[in-house]
């Protein structure tokens, strides 16, 4: 994507632009978006909540859907999220890369779980 | 060289053990902290998030046994950890969210002022804290 690879850019570094930053704010207002919607259809929704009323909230084809992409946009939030924190506090490059390929392994993992989950429904 | 410069202070890396416990940090500082702590507790406990979105979501029989997790456990794990777990989930969602959300607008309208930063953060923790409490309530069976 990006050509200009400076000298001081480094393999478990990051924050080389403003794709992050946005991606963090974008994919952070979608999940807010998200709960209001799964919260209000839990509040405006007569009566105890049992299996099928919350079950159905999730099982339509659109909400399905519209739950997959906020699945990604929050495996990604958090991907950059716990980047950050790596790399503001673990300096060697060697660690920070374990750590870094640990984070990936247990988000994409969560990741395909839940999708199972979903998908099933 | 004068006097004065010679007492000039030297500012070295902080050790984290020492010198963080004694820093005093404005409520923006507690916000900001606060904001990468939950973000952390979250992403840890993130396999427990998918169980509970599985349990709830799957079948009739794993409901039931979603629900019996909050009372009688699950496990060899009590139901109270479980309530305890979830309350501590609750405040991190509410206090990331909030705070988050204070980033998004400071961002939008570019609302970057020492009385702004102070205000909006003294709001984040008081509606994070409290609206925790109200649904810590619920979730103990209050009301």
């Amino acid at each position: 994507m990006s050509v200009n690879y400076g000298s001081k850019r480094i393999v478990v570094g990051a924050h080389y632009g403003l794709r992050d930053w946005l991606a963090q704010r974008v994919t952070g207002a979608l999940i807010t978006l998200f709960t209001l919607v799964v919260l209000s259809q839990v509040l405006f929704t007569s009566g105890e909540i049992g299996y099928d009323k919350w079950a159905g909230i999730f099982s339509g084809q659109c909400m399905k859907a519209l739950t997959f992409s906020i699945f990604i946009a929050l495996t990604y939030h958090v991907w950059v999220g716990v980047r950050d924190i790596w790399m503001d506090y673990v300096k060697p490059v060697g660690v920070r890369l374990v750590l870094q390929v640990f984070t990936l392994v247990w988000l994409v993992s969560c990741l395909g779980w839940a999708i199972q989950v979903l998908w099933r429904l | 060289m004068t006097e004065l410069a010679k007492k000039r202070p030297e500012f070295r890396n902080i050790n984290a053990l020492v010198d963080l416990p004694t820093y005093r940090l404005p409520a923006a500082g507690f916000v900001s902290i606060l904001h990468r702590i939950s973000g952390l507790v979250m992403f840890l406990l993130l396999p427990l998030l998918v169980w509970m979105f599985d349990t709830s979501v799957s079948s009739e029989i794993s409901f039931a046994k979603f629900k019996a997790a909050f009372n009688v456990g699950v496990g060899f794990v009590p139901g109270i950890v479980v309530q305890l777990v979830a309350l501590v989930l609750i405040w991190a969602y509410l206090h990331h969210l909030i705070a988050g959300v204070r980033h998004i607008y400071m961002d939008a309208r570019h609302a970057v002022s020492k009385e702004f930063g102070k205000s909006s953060a003294v709001v984040t923790l008081v509606l994070s804290l409290g609206l925790t409490a109200a649904l810590g309530a619920k979730l103990f069976g209050l009301y």
